[in-house]
């Protein structure tokens, strides 16, 4: 079973964000995804300073199944990207929640409707996969 | 050097490079070749010094490790090749004898037009055959390739919109059973998309198409049937709601090789749509030859064709460069001509009556690979689809750890190319299957038995299947370090490092 971290919010599309004391988000993608993906080969991230609404892609993941977009959870501006993950995007898969993070955005407009940690294991479940 | 026989009369062929002998040749020159005098008059720094490090190996050699080769291909000419979305059909020799008379064969692009007649007709033909099988006014040839088809039809919706309303507006909507490379034909035209979610029943609901269109919305990109093989019955009304609010319909064809004869997108309120010639149409795919990706259209978007368009006058074929408010050129000279060739051939031997034939056992067939699958294999949407199933892995990922890309490798060592795996996204794990009305009914149970004896195994000893492909001349590649470490050419002298 994947882990669902309880502390994190998370998007339908199995990404997950957390907010730090400065207001500003981290987002990655859950450990389902990084499973359900396989081996991350790619990770294209957008340039710090970047806007994006919600809902805008605004990354890619690779593994040699396909390819995913990675959706905005929040409308804001990129202020952080993981460099790491150009030369080690395994980390991903490694560490989905840890040193597989994605980018941090400085949230602009509403910071709600994210499911909590119980409401993604529920989406999980009626997605039965 | 060891021998290379590594299964019977199979070959694991090395690099020519690593067959080289120091000082074995192939080629014959003529003595005037070899002793020409002089130097070659190019300028400093652009003749070399030293001969290139071209392998040195004999005729034989150089024959067989070609010929070797080869035999390693897989093609419909060998066996079935049930990808779904890429209609592997058949192609018949009789399109190549067509396309090979000297007649269509020795042209010159730049021949005058009055020595083209007879190309020109075929040329002129095709495209009124196209736009009575799919229903619309105009077609042109030209694209090279489905995405490119796509690319001019959403460019001259784009030329129509700012023609009409001095606007192209900003959006497309796009389904996801839509075909990947709709998205991409948006970016090049300039367009942001709106992904639209499919129902539960696996096809779009004309309320979302309502709540997303809006005077932003240039259009929708639809592929029907779509990419789950389910056809889009709410298609005529999508197409009101969107032509309600000034934008186009467009539907990629890539999957008409389940309407050919029996139904016309042109009457279901399309705008413009491709075709492609190497699925639909029996020419060949990807390596046995060019694409051809030929655009039909309403005869609102025909000032918008690409130029120049083939017209017929009292005097015979003519080209019409005249043509303003064109998108354009799209593709060098008329497009990839001998695609034409074939397909015209296709059209003619089979006729209306064999068209419709074709149509009605490619549905049958993918019908008849659900049903009696349907036990073993997962089916998503299991109700009746038109050309293609969706299959997904998920009874035997849950039983045995067994997963898609596994079943993939266990086919192969039954003697089948995989079909498409992990297309299309919308489902987790897919696995996508379009058997053509080529295929008869002993190779569909063939395949279907080779399907079975997979989940079998699977359940019985799945490392097996993890294990496969066993028979082939190399065993299971890892995939993940090609892609993360790949090595894109051989070092002669550093054989250690790669």
């Amino acid at each position: 079973m994947a882990e669902v971290k309880n502390d994190l919010s998370y998007t339908a599309d199995h990404e997950w964000a957390q907010t730090g004391d400065d207001g500003v988000v981290t987002v990655g993608i859950t450990d389902f995804a990084q499973a359900q993906l396989g081996d991350v080969v790619m990770v294209e991230l957008p340039e710090v300073g970047d806007t994006v609404d919600k809902g805008d892609a605004f990354g890619t993941v690779e593994s040699p199944k396909s390819v995913s977009d990675l959706y905005a959870p929040f409308s804001g501006e990129i202020v952080a990207i993981n460099e790491r993950l150009e030369d080690e995007p395994e980390l991903v898969n490694a560490s989905p929640y840890g040193d597989g993070w994605i980018v941090k955005l400085k949230v602009t407009g509403d910071a709600e409707g994210l499911l909590d940690a119980d409401a993604y294991r529920a989406h999980l479940e009626a997605e039965d996969h | 050097m060891s021998n290379p026989v590594t299964r019977g009369l199979k070959f694991r062929e090395p690099l020519i490079f690593e067959m080289s002998t120091p000082g074995r040749y192939a080629h014959s020159l003529p003595a005037s070749a070899s002793s020409a005098p002089g130097k070659v008059n190019l300028p400093a720094g652009f003749v070399r010094d030293e001969a290139p490090l071209w392998p040195e190996v004999s005729e034989l050699e150089a024959v067989r490790h070609f010929v070797r080769l080869s035999q390693q291909n897989y093609g419909i000419d060998v066996g079935f090749v049930p990808l779904g979305s890429c209609t592997m059909k058949y192609n018949p020799k009789i399109n190549e004898e067509v396309a090979r008379m000297d007649g269509f064969a020795g042209l010159h692009p730049l021949a005058p037009e009055s020595w083209i007649q007879g190309a020109l007709e075929l040329y002129w033909t095709l495209e009124r055959y196209l736009a009575e099988i799919t229903g619309f006014d105009c077609v042109t040839l030209q694209p090279a390739a489905g995405a490119q088809g796509e690319f001019t039809a959403l460019a001259m919706f784009r030329s129509r919109l700012i023609a009409r309303d001095g606007n192209p507006r900003k959006t497309v909507l796009i389904p996801d059973t839509a075909h990947g490379t709709n998205p991409a034909t948006c970016a090049m035209n300039g367009y942001k998309t709106i992904p639209i979610a499919s129902t539960a029943n696996g096809t779009v609901d004309p309320a979302a198409i309502a709540a997303a269109m809006t005077e932003d919305v240039a259009g929708i990109m639809v592929t029907n049937p779509n990419t789950l093989g389910l056809f889009e019955s709410d298609i005529t009304q999508i197409a009101e709601l969107v032509h309600a609010k000034g934008g186009f319909v467009y539907c990629d064809g890539a999957n008409m090789n389940s309407l050919l004869g029996r139904a016309r997108p042109g009457d279901m309120g399309v705008d413009a749509m491709h075709l492609n010639l190497h699925k639909t149409f029996s020419t060949p795919h990807g390596g046995g030859g060019p694409g051809s990706g030929p655009v039909c259209a309403v005869s609102e978007l025909e000032p918008h064709l690409p130029t120049p368009r083939v017209v017929k006058t009292d005097d015979g074929y003519t080209f019409d460069h005249d043509r303003p408010e064109s998108v354009g050129r799209v593709k060098a000279f008329f497009g990839n001509f001998g695609m034409h060739v074939r397909a015209y051939t296709y059209i003619r031997e089979l006729g209306c009556e064999g068209l419709k034939d074709a149509t009605d056992m490619a549905v049958l067939n993918a019908n008849y690979v659900r049903v009696r699958l349907r036990d073993h294999y997962h089916v998503p949407f299991d109700r009746t689809c038109m050309h293609e199933v969706v299959l997904t892995d998920k009874h035997q990922r849950k039983a045995t750890g067994v997963q898609t890309r596994d079943i993939a490798k266990g086919l192969i060592d039954r003697g089948f190319h995989p079909p498409t795996m992990y297309f299309p996204i919308c489902v987790p794990n897919a696995i996508m299957i379009e058997p053509t009305e080529s295929e008869s009914l002993q190779t569909l149970d063939t395949f279907i038995d080779a399907m079975i004896d997979v989940d079998e195994t699977a359940r019985r000893d799945p490392q097996a299947i993890l294990d496969a492909p066993t028979k082939t001349i190399v065993g299971r590649l890892d995939e993940t370090r090609a892609i993360r470490k790949p090595i894109l050419r051989w070092h002669p002298e550093a054989g250690e490092d790669v």
